[in-house]
Protein backbone atom coordinates (compact mmCIF):
# COMPACT_ATOMS: atom_id res chain seq x y z
CA UNK A 1 0.00 0.00 0.00
CA UNK A 2 1.40 3.54 -1.14
CA UNK A 3 0.62 5.56 2.32
CA UNK A 4 2.77 8.45 2.27
CA UNK A 5 3.85 9.48 5.57
CA UNK A 6 4.18 13.25 4.79
CA UNK A 7 0.58 13.67 4.12
CA UNK A 8 -2.28 13.69 6.03
CA UNK A 9 -5.93 11.44 5.90
CA UNK A 10 -9.39 11.46 5.89
CA UNK A 11 -11.39 8.89 6.68
CA UNK A 12 -13.07 9.48 3.27
CA UNK A 13 -10.36 8.73 1.68
CA UNK A 14 -8.69 12.44 1.08
CA UNK A 15 -5.04 12.96 1.10
CA UNK A 16 -3.83 16.46 2.32
CA UNK A 17 -0.48 18.03 2.07
CA UNK A 18 -0.09 20.98 4.60
CA UNK A 19 2.15 23.89 2.47
CA UNK A 20 4.48 26.10 4.19
CA UNK A 21 1.75 28.97 3.86
CA UNK A 22 -0.70 26.89 5.60
CA UNK A 23 -3.27 26.03 3.03
CA UNK A 24 -3.76 22.42 2.31
CA UNK A 25 -3.72 20.63 -1.37
CA UNK A 26 -5.95 17.42 -1.72
CA UNK A 27 -6.32 14.74 -3.99
CA UNK A 28 -7.86 11.26 -3.10
CA UNK A 29 -5.48 8.17 -2.07
CA UNK A 30 -3.53 5.73 -4.07
CA UNK A 31 -5.98 3.09 -2.41
CA UNK A 32 -9.19 4.94 -3.05
CA UNK A 33 -7.74 4.93 -7.20
CA UNK A 34 -7.14 1.13 -6.76
CA UNK A 35 -10.73 0.47 -5.59
CA UNK A 36 -12.27 3.11 -8.08
CA UNK A 37 -10.40 1.38 -11.27
CA UNK A 38 -9.94 3.48 -14.13
CA UNK A 39 -11.19 7.00 -13.48
CA UNK A 40 -12.95 8.95 -17.13
CA UNK A 41 -13.92 11.84 -14.68
CA UNK A 42 -13.87 14.63 -12.04
CA UNK A 43 -15.76 17.70 -10.82
CA UNK A 44 -14.54 20.03 -8.95
CA UNK A 45 -15.77 23.12 -6.97
CA UNK A 46 -15.49 26.89 -8.29
CA UNK A 47 -12.29 28.50 -6.90
CA UNK A 48 -13.86 31.05 -3.94
CA UNK A 49 -16.28 28.42 -2.58
CA UNK A 50 -16.79 27.96 0.89
CA UNK A 51 -17.00 24.78 2.30
CA UNK A 52 -18.03 22.62 5.66
CA UNK A 53 -16.01 19.79 6.92
CA UNK A 54 -17.17 16.87 5.40
CA UNK A 55 -19.10 18.32 2.52
CA UNK A 56 -19.53 16.29 -0.57
CA UNK A 57 -18.07 19.06 -2.68
CA UNK A 58 -16.52 17.02 -5.71
CA UNK A 59 -17.72 14.09 -7.57
CA UNK A 60 -14.67 11.59 -9.03
CA UNK A 61 -16.38 8.85 -11.73
CA UNK A 62 -14.72 5.84 -12.80
CA UNK A 63 -15.93 3.50 -15.32
CA UNK A 64 -17.36 1.64 -12.55
CA UNK A 65 -18.78 4.03 -10.28
CA UNK A 66 -19.36 7.60 -8.96
CA UNK A 67 -18.15 8.48 -5.79
CA UNK A 68 -18.20 11.70 -4.25
CA UNK A 69 -15.12 13.73 -2.84
CA UNK A 70 -15.47 15.46 0.33
CA UNK A 71 -13.94 18.78 2.41
CA UNK A 72 -11.22 17.31 4.56
CA UNK A 73 -11.46 20.56 6.80
CA UNK A 74 -14.12 23.88 6.68
CA UNK A 75 -12.44 26.68 4.55
CA UNK A 76 -12.00 28.56 0.95
CA UNK A 77 -11.37 26.55 -2.09
CA UNK A 78 -8.56 28.32 -3.53
CA UNK A 79 -7.66 26.40 -6.99
CA UNK A 80 -8.33 23.64 -8.40
CA UNK A 81 -5.86 21.37 -10.64
CA UNK A 82 -7.31 21.81 -13.99
CA UNK A 83 -4.51 19.27 -15.96
CA UNK A 84 -6.57 16.84 -13.24
CA UNK A 85 -10.18 17.24 -15.45
CA UNK A 86 -8.30 17.39 -18.64
CA UNK A 87 -6.34 14.00 -17.95
CA UNK A 88 -8.70 12.20 -14.79
CA UNK A 89 -6.49 8.98 -15.72
CA UNK A 90 -3.79 10.88 -14.29
CA UNK A 91 -5.32 9.66 -10.40
CA UNK A 92 -4.74 6.75 -11.41
CA UNK A 93 -1.32 7.09 -12.52
CA UNK A 94 0.05 9.31 -9.67
CA UNK A 95 -2.75 9.49 -6.80
CA UNK A 96 -0.19 11.84 -4.73
CA UNK A 97 0.65 13.95 -7.67
CA UNK A 98 -2.45 14.47 -9.38
CA UNK A 99 -4.05 16.93 -6.40
CA UNK A 100 -7.80 17.92 -7.05
CA UNK A 101 -7.66 21.45 -5.37
CA UNK A 102 -6.15 23.28 -2.80
CA UNK A 103 -8.18 24.91 0.20
CA UNK A 104 -7.34 27.55 2.90
CA UNK A 105 -8.69 26.19 5.91
CA UNK A 106 -10.62 28.37 8.10
CA UNK A 107 -8.54 26.98 11.32
CA UNK A 108 -5.40 25.86 10.82
CA UNK A 109 -5.99 23.85 13.95
CA UNK A 110 -8.56 21.57 12.11
CA UNK A 111 -5.35 19.43 10.21
CA UNK A 112 -4.89 17.68 13.56
CA UNK A 113 -7.81 16.17 13.17
CA UNK A 114 -6.87 14.89 10.80
CA UNK A 115 -5.71 10.80 10.33
CA UNK A 116 -1.30 10.25 9.50
CA UNK A 117 -0.35 7.56 7.45
CA UNK A 118 -0.80 5.03 10.16
CA UNK A 119 -3.53 5.91 11.26
CA UNK A 120 -5.15 5.89 7.84
CA UNK A 121 -3.91 2.38 7.06
CA UNK A 122 -5.56 1.27 10.37
CA UNK A 123 -8.66 3.06 9.45
CA UNK A 124 -8.74 0.99 5.56
CA UNK A 125 -7.50 -2.16 7.43
CA UNK B 1 -20.97 -16.44 1.71
CA UNK B 2 -20.28 -16.03 -1.95
CA UNK B 3 -20.08 -19.22 -4.03
CA UNK B 4 -17.10 -19.69 -6.06
CA UNK B 5 -16.17 -20.74 -9.47
CA UNK B 6 -13.83 -23.61 -10.04
CA UNK B 7 -11.49 -20.48 -11.39
CA UNK B 8 -11.67 -18.56 -8.03
CA UNK B 9 -7.86 -19.68 -7.10
CA UNK B 10 -6.47 -18.65 -10.85
CA UNK B 11 -8.05 -15.08 -10.21
CA UNK B 12 -6.81 -14.67 -7.05
CA UNK B 13 -2.90 -15.83 -8.21
CA UNK B 14 -3.64 -12.64 -11.36
CA UNK B 15 -4.26 -10.51 -8.62
CA UNK B 16 -8.08 -10.06 -9.57
CA UNK B 17 -10.10 -7.32 -7.73
CA UNK B 18 -12.97 -9.89 -6.33
CA UNK B 19 -16.86 -8.77 -5.96
CA UNK B 20 -19.70 -10.09 -5.06
CA UNK B 21 -22.10 -10.67 -8.36
CA UNK B 22 -25.09 -12.41 -7.86
CA UNK B 23 -23.85 -14.33 -4.79
CA UNK B 24 -20.68 -15.60 -6.34
CA UNK B 25 -17.38 -14.32 -5.89
CA UNK B 26 -16.36 -12.41 -8.96
CA UNK B 27 -13.27 -10.84 -10.77
CA UNK B 28 -14.20 -7.41 -11.51
CA UNK B 29 -10.92 -6.38 -13.08
CA UNK B 30 -7.19 -8.19 -12.86
CA UNK B 31 -5.70 -4.31 -13.14
CA UNK B 32 -7.48 -1.83 -15.77
CA UNK B 33 -10.79 -2.40 -16.85
CA UNK B 34 -10.17 -0.36 -19.89
CA UNK B 35 -6.54 -1.99 -20.89
CA UNK B 36 -9.11 -5.26 -20.70
CA UNK B 37 -11.86 -3.64 -22.49
CA UNK B 38 -9.49 -2.66 -25.51
CA UNK B 39 -7.68 -6.07 -25.35
CA UNK B 40 -11.13 -8.22 -26.44
CA UNK B 41 -11.68 -5.28 -29.34
CA UNK B 42 -8.46 -5.25 -30.64
CA UNK B 43 -7.39 -8.83 -29.87
CA UNK B 44 -8.21 -11.59 -27.24
CA UNK B 45 -9.74 -11.69 -23.70
CA UNK B 46 -11.70 -14.24 -21.79
CA UNK B 47 -14.12 -14.31 -19.09
CA UNK B 48 -14.97 -16.56 -16.33
CA UNK B 49 -18.78 -17.29 -16.76
CA UNK B 50 -19.39 -20.16 -14.86
CA UNK B 51 -21.22 -18.79 -12.04
CA UNK B 52 -23.76 -18.39 -15.39
CA UNK B 53 -26.13 -21.86 -15.42
CA UNK B 54 -26.20 -24.48 -18.17
CA UNK B 55 -29.29 -26.80 -18.58
CA UNK B 56 -29.95 -29.39 -20.21
CA UNK B 57 -33.70 -30.41 -21.65
CA UNK B 58 -34.16 -33.83 -23.12
CA UNK B 59 -37.39 -35.93 -23.88
CA UNK B 60 -39.82 -36.50 -26.89
CA UNK B 61 -42.03 -33.12 -26.08
CA UNK B 62 -38.87 -31.13 -25.86
CA UNK B 63 -39.26 -29.16 -28.81
CA UNK B 64 -42.90 -28.22 -28.02
CA UNK B 65 -42.03 -27.31 -24.39
CA UNK B 66 -39.95 -24.85 -25.34
CA UNK B 67 -42.13 -23.71 -27.86
CA UNK B 68 -44.43 -22.64 -25.58
CA UNK B 69 -42.27 -21.53 -22.84
CA UNK B 70 -40.23 -19.21 -24.57
CA UNK B 71 -41.19 -15.87 -26.38
CA UNK B 72 -38.47 -16.65 -29.22
CA UNK B 73 -39.36 -19.74 -31.86
CA UNK B 74 -36.91 -23.20 -31.36
CA UNK B 75 -38.76 -24.22 -34.57
CA UNK B 76 -36.45 -22.22 -36.60
CA UNK B 77 -33.44 -24.49 -34.86
CA UNK B 78 -32.90 -26.86 -37.72
CA UNK B 79 -29.05 -27.43 -37.75
CA UNK B 80 -27.58 -29.07 -34.91
CA UNK B 81 -25.69 -26.65 -32.79
CA UNK B 82 -27.67 -23.83 -33.86
CA UNK B 83 -28.81 -21.46 -31.28
CA UNK B 84 -31.20 -19.10 -30.63
CA UNK B 85 -31.40 -15.43 -27.83
CA UNK B 86 -34.82 -15.46 -26.50
CA UNK B 87 -36.67 -13.65 -23.11
CA UNK B 88 -38.69 -16.03 -20.80
CA UNK B 89 -41.87 -14.44 -19.99
CA UNK B 90 -44.20 -14.44 -17.20
CA UNK B 91 -47.91 -14.50 -18.06
CA UNK B 92 -47.83 -10.12 -17.53
CA UNK B 93 -45.41 -10.35 -20.20
CA UNK B 94 -42.45 -9.28 -17.55
CA UNK B 95 -39.11 -10.85 -18.73
CA UNK B 96 -38.19 -14.06 -15.99
CA UNK B 97 -34.85 -14.25 -17.64
CA UNK B 98 -33.02 -14.34 -21.19
CA UNK B 99 -31.35 -17.04 -22.08
CA UNK B 100 -29.52 -18.59 -25.45
CA UNK B 101 -31.23 -22.22 -26.17
CA UNK B 102 -28.72 -24.96 -28.39
CA UNK B 103 -30.41 -27.01 -30.52
CA UNK B 104 -29.30 -30.64 -29.76
CA UNK B 105 -31.68 -32.34 -31.67
CA UNK B 106 -35.50 -32.27 -31.68
CA UNK B 107 -35.33 -33.75 -28.16
CA UNK B 108 -32.41 -32.44 -27.04
CA UNK B 109 -31.43 -28.73 -26.15
CA UNK B 110 -28.70 -26.65 -23.83
CA UNK B 111 -30.27 -23.71 -22.19
CA UNK B 112 -28.09 -21.03 -20.60
CA UNK B 113 -28.82 -18.71 -18.32
CA UNK B 114 -28.06 -15.98 -15.77
CA UNK B 115 -26.74 -16.41 -12.67
CA UNK B 116 -28.62 -14.09 -10.67
CA UNK B 117 -32.39 -15.43 -12.18
CA UNK B 118 -30.76 -19.30 -12.18
CA UNK B 119 -32.61 -20.50 -9.48
CA UNK B 120 -36.05 -18.82 -10.07
CA UNK B 121 -35.41 -20.02 -13.82
CA UNK B 122 -35.21 -23.27 -12.74
CA UNK B 123 -38.11 -23.94 -10.37
CA UNK B 124 -40.50 -21.93 -13.47
CA UNK B 125 -38.88 -24.62 -15.53
CA UNK B 126 -39.63 -27.31 -13.08
CA UNK B 127 -43.05 -25.69 -13.08
CA UNK B 128 -44.05 -25.63 -16.51
CA UNK B 129 -42.93 -29.17 -16.53
CA UNK B 130 -45.18 -30.47 -14.66
CA UNK B 131 -48.25 -28.34 -15.29
CA UNK B 132 -48.25 -29.36 -18.79
CA UNK B 133 -47.76 -32.91 -18.49
CA UNK B 134 -44.09 -32.82 -20.50
CA UNK B 135 -42.06 -35.86 -21.46
CA UNK B 136 -38.89 -34.30 -20.90
CA UNK B 137 -36.48 -33.63 -17.85
CA UNK B 138 -34.34 -30.77 -17.07
CA UNK B 139 -30.89 -31.23 -15.53
CA UNK B 140 -28.65 -28.69 -13.89
CA UNK B 141 -25.37 -28.80 -14.90
CA UNK B 142 -23.08 -27.39 -12.37
CA UNK B 143 -20.82 -29.59 -13.05
CA UNK B 144 -19.91 -27.61 -16.01
CA UNK B 145 -17.39 -24.35 -16.22
CA UNK B 146 -17.86 -22.01 -18.83
CA UNK B 147 -15.01 -19.77 -20.23
CA UNK B 148 -15.91 -17.08 -22.80
CA UNK B 149 -13.02 -16.53 -25.29
CA UNK B 150 -13.77 -12.81 -27.09
CA UNK B 151 -12.19 -10.99 -29.53
CA UNK B 152 -10.68 -10.37 -33.32
CA UNK B 153 -8.48 -12.77 -32.60
CA UNK B 154 -10.30 -15.01 -29.32
CA UNK B 155 -10.77 -18.22 -32.22
CA UNK B 156 -6.81 -18.96 -33.30
CA UNK B 157 -5.92 -18.93 -29.83
CA UNK B 158 -8.22 -20.80 -28.79
CA UNK B 159 -7.40 -23.62 -31.19
CA UNK B 160 -3.43 -22.33 -30.79
CA UNK B 161 -4.30 -23.41 -26.83
CA UNK B 162 -6.57 -26.20 -27.38
CA UNK B 163 -5.16 -28.51 -29.37
CA UNK B 164 -8.08 -30.35 -31.55
CA UNK B 165 -10.42 -27.88 -31.69
CA UNK B 166 -10.04 -26.18 -34.94
CA UNK B 167 -10.87 -29.13 -36.58
CA UNK B 168 -13.74 -29.19 -34.89
CA UNK B 169 -14.95 -25.68 -34.66
CA UNK B 170 -13.62 -23.68 -37.84
CA UNK B 171 -16.75 -24.32 -39.47
CA UNK B 172 -19.09 -23.04 -37.16
CA UNK B 173 -21.29 -19.91 -38.16
CA UNK B 174 -21.97 -17.54 -35.92
CA UNK B 175 -24.51 -17.97 -33.11
CA UNK B 176 -23.43 -21.99 -33.52
CA UNK B 177 -22.01 -24.94 -31.32
CA UNK B 178 -20.21 -28.01 -31.83
CA UNK B 179 -19.14 -30.68 -29.24
CA UNK B 180 -15.04 -31.55 -29.08
CA UNK B 181 -15.26 -34.77 -26.87
CA UNK B 182 -16.46 -33.08 -23.55
CA UNK B 183 -15.94 -29.83 -24.85
CA UNK B 184 -19.25 -27.77 -25.48
CA UNK B 185 -17.34 -25.39 -28.19
CA UNK B 186 -20.00 -22.26 -29.26
CA UNK B 187 -19.28 -19.52 -31.52
CA UNK B 188 -21.20 -16.70 -29.28
CA UNK B 189 -20.67 -14.39 -27.16
CA UNK B 190 -21.55 -10.91 -25.25
CA UNK B 191 -19.40 -8.86 -26.17
CA UNK B 192 -20.19 -7.72 -30.21
CA UNK B 193 -16.75 -9.43 -31.00
CA UNK B 194 -16.20 -13.08 -32.35
CA UNK B 195 -14.91 -15.59 -30.78
CA UNK B 196 -16.39 -18.59 -28.21
CA UNK B 197 -17.53 -19.88 -25.27
CA UNK B 198 -16.67 -22.52 -24.07
CA UNK B 199 -18.75 -25.32 -21.53
CA UNK B 200 -16.39 -27.92 -19.96
CA UNK B 201 -15.96 -30.30 -17.05
CA UNK B 202 -15.02 -28.25 -14.01
CA UNK B 203 -11.88 -30.25 -13.26
CA UNK B 204 -11.10 -28.87 -16.77
CA UNK B 205 -11.75 -25.56 -16.35
CA UNK B 206 -8.21 -24.35 -14.85
CA UNK B 207 -5.94 -26.51 -17.44
CA UNK B 208 -8.33 -24.88 -20.15
CA UNK B 209 -7.58 -21.35 -18.57
CA UNK B 210 -3.90 -21.96 -18.51
CA UNK B 211 -3.33 -23.13 -21.84
CA UNK B 212 -5.30 -19.95 -22.87
CA UNK B 213 -3.38 -17.57 -20.66
CA UNK B 214 -0.36 -19.13 -22.48
CA UNK B 215 -1.61 -18.22 -25.98
CA UNK B 216 -1.90 -14.98 -25.38
CA UNK B 217 -5.39 -14.51 -24.11
CA UNK B 218 -5.97 -11.71 -21.26
CA UNK B 219 -8.24 -12.44 -18.21
CA UNK B 220 -10.80 -9.70 -18.02
CA UNK B 221 -12.80 -9.08 -15.70
CA UNK B 222 -16.99 -8.59 -15.48
CA UNK B 223 -16.38 -4.65 -15.66
CA UNK B 224 -14.83 -4.81 -18.83
CA UNK B 225 -18.01 -7.28 -19.88
CA UNK B 226 -20.32 -4.56 -18.59
CA UNK B 227 -18.42 -1.98 -21.31
CA UNK B 228 -18.16 -4.64 -24.30
CA UNK B 229 -21.95 -5.39 -23.68
CA UNK B 230 -23.17 -2.30 -23.02
CA UNK B 231 -21.08 -1.25 -26.83
CA UNK B 232 -22.48 -3.79 -28.89
CA UNK B 233 -25.83 -2.55 -27.37
CA UNK B 234 -26.96 -5.74 -25.76
CA UNK B 235 -29.45 -5.74 -22.96
CA UNK B 236 -28.63 -6.87 -18.86
CA UNK B 237 -30.99 -9.02 -17.32
CA UNK B 238 -32.28 -6.91 -14.40
CA UNK B 239 -30.98 -3.32 -15.63
CA UNK B 240 -32.43 -2.76 -18.98
CA UNK B 241 -35.15 -5.73 -18.27
CA UNK B 242 -36.44 -7.61 -15.57
CA UNK B 243 -39.82 -9.44 -14.26
CA UNK B 244 -41.82 -5.48 -14.70
CA UNK B 245 -40.45 -5.17 -18.69
CA UNK B 246 -41.95 -6.08 -21.50
CA UNK B 247 -39.45 -7.31 -24.04
CA UNK B 248 -41.32 -4.97 -26.81
CA UNK B 249 -40.39 -1.94 -24.58
CA UNK B 250 -37.31 -3.14 -24.22
CA UNK B 251 -35.45 -3.10 -27.38
CA UNK B 252 -35.83 -6.94 -27.55
CA UNK B 253 -39.20 -6.94 -30.23
CA UNK B 254 -36.66 -8.88 -32.53
CA UNK B 255 -36.56 -11.69 -30.20
CA UNK B 256 -40.62 -12.14 -30.08
CA UNK B 257 -41.66 -14.26 -32.91
CA UNK B 258 -45.56 -13.95 -33.71
CA UNK B 259 -45.14 -15.70 -36.96
CA UNK B 260 -46.35 -19.11 -36.31
CA UNK B 261 -50.46 -17.66 -35.32
CA UNK B 262 -51.05 -21.45 -33.89
CA UNK B 263 -48.54 -20.90 -31.60
CA UNK B 264 -48.71 -20.10 -28.17
CA UNK B 265 -46.13 -18.96 -25.19
CA UNK B 266 -46.30 -17.72 -21.80
CA UNK B 267 -46.59 -13.96 -21.80
CA UNK B 268 -48.23 -13.78 -25.68
CA UNK B 269 -51.52 -12.34 -24.82
CA UNK B 270 -50.37 -9.69 -22.50
CA UNK B 271 -47.91 -8.58 -24.90
CA UNK B 272 -50.82 -8.28 -27.83
CA UNK B 273 -53.28 -6.51 -25.11
CA UNK B 274 -50.68 -4.50 -24.19
CA UNK B 275 -48.39 -3.49 -27.56
CA UNK B 276 -45.70 -1.50 -27.37
CA UNK B 277 -45.70 1.29 -24.78
CA UNK B 278 -41.96 2.87 -24.72
CA UNK B 279 -38.97 2.36 -26.80
CA UNK B 280 -35.09 1.39 -25.85
CA UNK B 281 -32.52 3.22 -27.80
CA UNK B 282 -28.91 4.34 -27.43
CA UNK B 283 -27.64 8.16 -26.11
CA UNK B 284 -24.36 9.69 -26.58
CA UNK B 285 -23.47 12.14 -23.22
CA UNK B 286 -22.40 15.42 -25.40
CA UNK B 287 -21.73 17.24 -22.20
CA UNK B 288 -18.67 15.92 -20.32
CA UNK B 289 -19.85 13.61 -17.45
CA UNK B 290 -20.96 10.03 -16.73
CA UNK B 291 -24.45 8.12 -17.70
CA UNK B 292 -25.21 6.07 -15.25
CA UNK B 293 -28.38 3.67 -15.24
CA UNK B 294 -31.13 5.12 -13.39
CA UNK B 295 -31.43 8.86 -14.93
CA UNK B 296 -34.11 11.13 -16.15
CA UNK B 297 -33.82 11.66 -19.62
CA UNK B 298 -35.63 14.78 -20.83
CA UNK B 299 -37.00 14.67 -24.62
CA UNK B 300 -39.55 16.84 -26.82
CA UNK B 301 -42.22 13.77 -25.99
CA UNK B 302 -42.09 13.66 -22.32
CA UNK B 303 -39.60 11.73 -19.95
CA UNK B 304 -37.70 8.69 -20.05
CA UNK B 305 -34.61 6.78 -18.60
CA UNK B 306 -31.65 5.50 -18.37
CA UNK B 307 -31.08 1.38 -18.16
CA UNK B 308 -27.88 1.38 -18.05
CA UNK B 309 -24.95 3.76 -18.73
CA UNK B 310 -21.26 4.10 -18.55
CA UNK B 311 -17.95 5.27 -20.06
CA UNK B 312 -17.06 3.64 -23.26
CA UNK B 313 -13.23 2.75 -23.79
CA UNK B 314 -14.10 2.66 -27.77
CA UNK B 315 -15.99 5.71 -27.89
CA UNK B 316 -14.47 7.66 -25.33
CA UNK B 317 -17.68 8.84 -24.38
CA UNK B 318 -20.63 8.17 -22.00
CA UNK B 319 -23.10 6.31 -23.43
CA UNK B 320 -26.40 4.43 -22.42
CA UNK B 321 -29.51 2.47 -23.22
CA UNK B 322 -32.58 4.38 -22.22
CA UNK B 323 -36.69 3.90 -21.82
CA UNK B 324 -37.69 7.06 -24.22
CA UNK B 325 -41.29 8.22 -25.25
CA UNK B 326 -42.65 7.04 -28.60
CA UNK B 327 -41.76 9.09 -31.08
CA UNK B 328 -38.40 9.88 -29.73
CA UNK B 329 -35.72 8.99 -32.97
CA UNK B 330 -32.07 9.05 -33.64
CA UNK B 331 -30.64 12.31 -34.32
CA UNK B 332 -32.99 14.00 -31.80
CA UNK B 333 -31.16 16.22 -28.76
CA UNK B 334 -32.26 15.26 -25.16
CA UNK B 335 -31.22 16.18 -21.78
CA UNK B 336 -30.12 13.89 -18.88
CA UNK B 337 -30.50 14.86 -15.34
CA UNK B 338 -27.20 14.17 -13.80
CA UNK B 339 -26.83 15.75 -10.16
CA UNK B 340 -29.45 18.01 -11.10
CA UNK B 341 -27.89 19.32 -13.67
CA UNK B 342 -29.01 18.63 -17.55
CA UNK B 343 -26.70 17.61 -19.58
CA UNK B 344 -26.83 17.51 -23.72
CA UNK B 345 -27.32 13.81 -25.02
CA UNK B 346 -27.77 12.68 -28.34
CA UNK B 347 -30.53 9.84 -29.21
CA UNK B 348 -28.77 7.26 -31.46
CA UNK B 349 -29.56 3.64 -32.44
CA UNK B 350 -27.41 0.49 -30.51
CA UNK B 351 -25.17 -0.56 -30.98
CA UNK B 352 -22.34 1.60 -30.26
CA UNK B 353 -19.42 -0.44 -31.16
CA UNK B 354 -19.20 -3.72 -32.59
CA UNK B 355 -16.05 -6.18 -33.69
CA UNK B 356 -13.39 -3.45 -33.55
CA UNK B 357 -15.17 -0.72 -34.84
CA UNK B 358 -17.20 2.75 -33.15
CA UNK B 359 -20.28 2.73 -35.06
CA UNK B 360 -22.20 5.70 -33.61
Amino acid sequence: MNTPANLRYSASHEWVRVEADGTLTVGVTDHAQEALGDVVFLELPEAGRVVAKEEAIAVIESVKAASDIYAPVAGEILETNQAAVDAPESVNADAYAAWLFKIKPANAADVDGLLDAAGYEAAIG
Amino acid sequence: MAQQTPLYTSHIAAGARMVDFAGWDMPVNYGSQIEEHHAVRRDAGMFDVSHMLALDLEGADAKAFLRGLIANDVAKLTEPGKALYSCMLNEQGGVIDDLIVYFLSDTSYRIVVNAGTADKDVAWMQQRLAATGTQATLAVRRDLAMIAVQGPNARAKTWAALPGTEAASAGLKVFQAAEFGDIFIARTGYTGEDGFELTLPVGKAVTTWDALVAAGVKPCGLGARDTLRLEAGMALYGNDMDDTVSPLDAGLAWTVDFKDESRDFVGKAALVTKGTGKQTLGLILEDKGVLRSHQKVITARGEGETTSGTFSPTLEKSIALARLPLGVAAGDAVEVEIRGKHLKARVVKAPFARNGKALA
